[in-house]
């Protein structure tokens, strides 16, 4: 009849409910036994459904084709022709990252791919959800095929800047130039070594870092493209690609 | 390049904007595509029923017929449309191919119908995709062996001007070809019977002799089996003689089995003609004469199941052998518990455990003979362990050769396996090469010096060529690659250019690799001559001396002062580069002298270096701090600008 002096809240009902339903304490352990191990055996029972059902759920419809006519710089042509080459590709109507990869891909069939389009992907993918949508494939197409040389160099910036901070780093950009350099595969002239894409990186931030301040912003960026004629120039290249 | 992929070409080429403010060279001028038309529907009408595809579905495969100009031939003016007089049925699934880019195989079709299908629409089978290419296989290989057969016995019956040595062999191998051989054919196979059957009766007890127990026929009657003997063995000797001398490669055949078995059959009755009836060795006679039961086997020559039998045994080896090897494992175990569990009865049989072996085996197969038995309880209990087991174990395997020997003997297959893991090999290199394709392609045109790798900022420079020479630049440049490839093609150039290297293909990167080992070992100059031996021999057909040019054509973008057309030495090897593409097949034939790797080692397409005038230093500037190569080796002379080198293709 001596009870400790403190107990616990869930003591206190844990015995309440006992008391109540007239159940052991050794009956009550057992039952609570057993569920544990029902539920360790069968752990994701309801997970694996519910994953189904996202899986077949994963179907995208894109927006109607007055809006991203307007949305964009694309006619409606040729939204249809891309809407086509994308939907042929990707039924579900959506890339996620690894398709994405592999489509990149088959265009580098000598290096690996596989990192610069990891850098892509995340540019195009702007809400961050980890999957392209035709709305965001076709922003960050019309931004990069009919965009002003500003927007462009936005883009570009966006691209580089892996996590989203304003600014390149060196690292950053240590890692944008080597995944270029991978593309390039083992067999070229004359060889890949170790420290071409360190100095790459550093004539880089030679011509781009005006403050010497060991990032980029996007101010440096963008003035230092504009005074550089060659960037100038190949960022009109790809003008007649649509 | 697969179709649907080459729709994402603009987003690819849109992507490469990400490269342009880190690239430090100037890029090459994109190819425009001057003819371009809006995509337009246009309808192929085969046999009557009209397809409907747009014109650039149709374009994702530039080296097949509907994808080339070669449809173009099949216009019909009047109705504005493509009209082929083909079977539509089959057009389906080559329609479909343009479309999802995977051809199938319908199972329906008739294989040589749908083969020159294939074939008239210039595409190869190769491609069919892994769900449809087993069964193809499958279904041309019946077909060919059925058309084998077929010409076969067409084959048979007239080969007038053969020689009587080849007359004979074809008489022994098929005996139905002629009379002579057929009763040849009986002839031996009755003597084979009765040798077998005097053998056998031989040992047969037959009567009595009063004062003697019973013996065996052959002891009573020596002579007659004696002649009978020799009569056989004389005709099998004459047989094998004959066949010796008609056997068209007698090497081969004597290390053939079944001359062996003719040898091994007649070989007791010499030995014993020679040997006297001596006492000492009469015991090795009589055990040479167990041989002779090897004549049984001459009948394999007249009967094809026993041989498809003979070659099951064979090709189950592995299921044979795991049969053995898990009964001795099972005999094993048995016979030592057997023997434990029994040591302690008395008068036990169980002596030794190679003693138990017996038991083993005769309890595991079931036959129970009883001669022993275990008398323990323990025994007891693992004897009838053993017996069960004994079942599954024998059990198990022998499904596996029954299933063998029925394939084999319905099918017929001799020889199929080995050739379909050929042609499985042939097929995946095939697939290899083409899906490589899009990266040779690319070597393979900068190598012919056409892709236009002319820098934007000397526009002027293409005026200074002769307008022959641009335009036929041009026209080589639309004759060798579609649009769609040459647009790819700028797109890997673009990428050179950003990171300031060049794509190479395997040989050139293993001799670029072993000279920059070269120049990394500038003080050991004996072991650098012994390196360039290796250099000359690995990359087989390079002559030495013309590594230099190499060095010096390659640097060319790097250096600031040469001006060149795309120049590259081509490294010929065996393995050509193999293009499907029909259009560069054209240009092979055209221009003979520019793969033609087996006549010279090193084939160089025109080099042309042009010294600039010096005002293009100063925008060449930009170029200078671009990575400095090391390795660019020290054998490039600055000098041979000068110079104005044009080989001959």
């Amino acid at each position: 009849m001596s009870s400790p002096v403190k107990r616990t809240q869930w003591d206190e009902e844990l015995t309440q409910f006992r008391q109540d339903h007239g159940l052991s304490k050794k009956v009550l352990l057992n039952c609570c036994l057993v569920r544990r191990i029902i539920s360790w055996a069968s752990p994701s029972k309801k997970d694996s459904i519910e994953d189904e059902l996202e899986l077949s759920a994963v179907r995208h419809r894109p927006e109607a084709l007055e809006q991203l006519e307007a949305q964009t710089r694309f006619s409606r042509k040729e939204l249809q022709i891309l809407y086509r080459g994308f939907k042929n590709e990707c039924p579900s109507g959506v890339v996620n990252e690894d398709t994405f990869k592999e489509i990149y891909a088959q265009f580098f069939p000598q290096g690996d791919a596989s990192t610069y389009a990891h850098f892509l992907f995340n540019a195009f993918d702007t809400d961050h959800n980890g999957s392209v949508s035709f709305e965001d494939f076709v922003m960050g197409l019309s931004i990069l095929l009919r965009g002003s040389v500003q927007e462009k160099l936005n883009w570009a910036f966006n691209l580089y800047d892996i996590n989203k901070d304003g600014y390149i780093t060196k690292e950053e950009m240590l890692d944008i130039i080597k995944s270029i350099y991978d593309m390039m595969g083992k067999c070229t002239y004359p060889i890949l070594k170790e420290e071409t894409p360190r100095q790459h990186v550093e004539i880089f931030f030679q011509k781009m870092d005006k403050n010497r301040d060991g990032v980029v912003t996007i101010d440096e960026f963008i003035d230092c493209c504009q005074n550089d004629e060659n960037i100038m120039r190949s960022m009109q290249l790809f003008e007649n690609v649509i | 390049m697969a179709a649907g992929v080459a729709a994402w070409l603009p987003f690819a080429r849109a992507a490469a904007i990400g490269w342009m403010p880190v690239a430090n060279l100037p890029m090459p001028v994109a190819p425009s595509n001057k003819n371009k038309r809006q995509d337009e529907l246009i309808i192929l009408n085969v046999s009557g029923r009209r397809f409907q595809t747009w014109r650039n579905t149709l374009d994702r495969y530039p080296d097949t017929l509907l994808g080339s100009s070669e449809k173009e031939f099949f216009f019909n003016e009047e109705t504005r449309e493509y009209f082929f007089d083909r079977d539509p049925d089959v057009f389906r699934s080559i329609l479909n191919f343009y479309r999802t880019g995977k051809l199938h195989y319908p199972r329906y079709e008739c294989i040589s119908a749908y083969d020159e299908e294939l074939a008239f629409f210039g595409i190869i089978p190769e491609i069919i995709s892994d769900c449809c290419y087993e069964e193809y296989k499958d279904r041309k290989r019946e077909n060919t062996e059925r058309l084998m057969d077929d010409l076969e016995d067409n084959k048979d019956s007239k080969l007038p001007n053969m020689t009587f040595r080849e007359t004979m062999w074809r008489a022994f191998e098929n005996p139905h070809t002629s009379t002579m051989a057929l009763v040849f054919y009986y002839v031996t196979g009755f003597f084979i019977a009765l040798s077998v059957i005097t053998n056998v009766v031989e040992t047969v007890p037959c009567g009595y002799m009063p004062n003697q127990r019973d013996v065996p026929c052959g002891e009573r009657y020596t002579e007659a089996f004696f002649c009978m003997d020799t009569a056989c063995v004389m005709i099998f000797t004459v047989e094998y003689l004959m066949r010796l001398f008609a056997a068209p490669s007698r090497y081969r055949f004597m290390r053939s089995v079944m001359s062996i078995i003719d040898v091994v059959a007649i070989l007791p009755y010499y030995i014993g003609l020679v040997m006297t009836n001596n006492e000492d060795v009469s015991g090795a006679f009589v055990t040479l004469r167990v041989f002779r039961v090897f004549r049984i086997f001459k009948f394999s020559r007249h009967s094809q199941g026993l041989r498809i039998l003979g070659y099951t045994l064979k090709s189950c080896a592995s299921e044979l052998g795991f049969l053995l090897f898990s009964l001795t494992m099972a005999i094993i175990i048995f016979a030592t518990v057997m023997f434990y569990a029994e040591k302690g009865s008395s008068s036990s049989k169980f002596t030794s455990i190679p003693a138990s072996f017996w038991y083993t085996i005769v309890t595991m197969t079931t036959l129970g003979y009883g001669d022993m038995v275990p008398k323990t309880i323990a025994g007891k209990i693992f004897g009838s362990i053993c017996s069960l087991s004994g079942v599954l174990v024998i059990a198990l395997p022998v499904p596996v050769i029954v299933s063998n020997f029925s394939r084999i003997y319905h099918q017929n297959q001799r020889a199929d396996k080995r050739k379909a893991q050929k042609v499985q090999k042939a097929r995946l290199a095939r697939m290899r090469i083409s899906k490589s394709g899009s990266s040779t392609a690319f070597l393979h045109s900068k190598r012919n010096g056409l892709n236009q790798s002319l820098e934007l900022t000397l526009p002027y420079y293409k005026m200074k060529l002769s307008p022959q020479g641009s335009l036929e630049e041009d026209q080589q440049l639309k004759k060798t690659t579609s649009l769609l490839e040459s647009q790819h093609h700028h797109l890997l150039h673009c990428l050179e250019k950003t990171t300031n290297h060049e794509f190479v293909d395997e040989r050139l990167y293993e001799q670029g690799y072993l000279q920059t080992a070269l120049q990394n070992f500038p003080s050991q100059s004996p072991s650098l001559s012994s390196e360039e031996g290796i250099t000359g021999t690995c990359c087989s057909r390079r002559p030495k001396k013309n590594i230099q040019p190499l060095n010096a054509t390659h640097t060319h973008s790097h250096t600031h002062n040469l001006q060149e057309l795309s120049a590259l030495h081509i490294q010929c090897g065996e393995q050509q580069p193999l293009n499907t593409s029909r259009s560069s097949l054209n240009l092979m034939s055209d221009e003979s002298g520019s793969l033609n790797c087996k006549s010279s080692g090193l084939v160089t397409t025109a080099i042309i270096s042009i010294p600039t005038p010096p005002s293009n230093n100063s925008r060449a500037s930009p170029d200078a701090p671009s990575p400095p190569n090391p390795e660019a080796p020290p054998l490039l002379n600055p000098s041979s600008t000068d110079v104005v080198k044009i080989s001959a293709l």
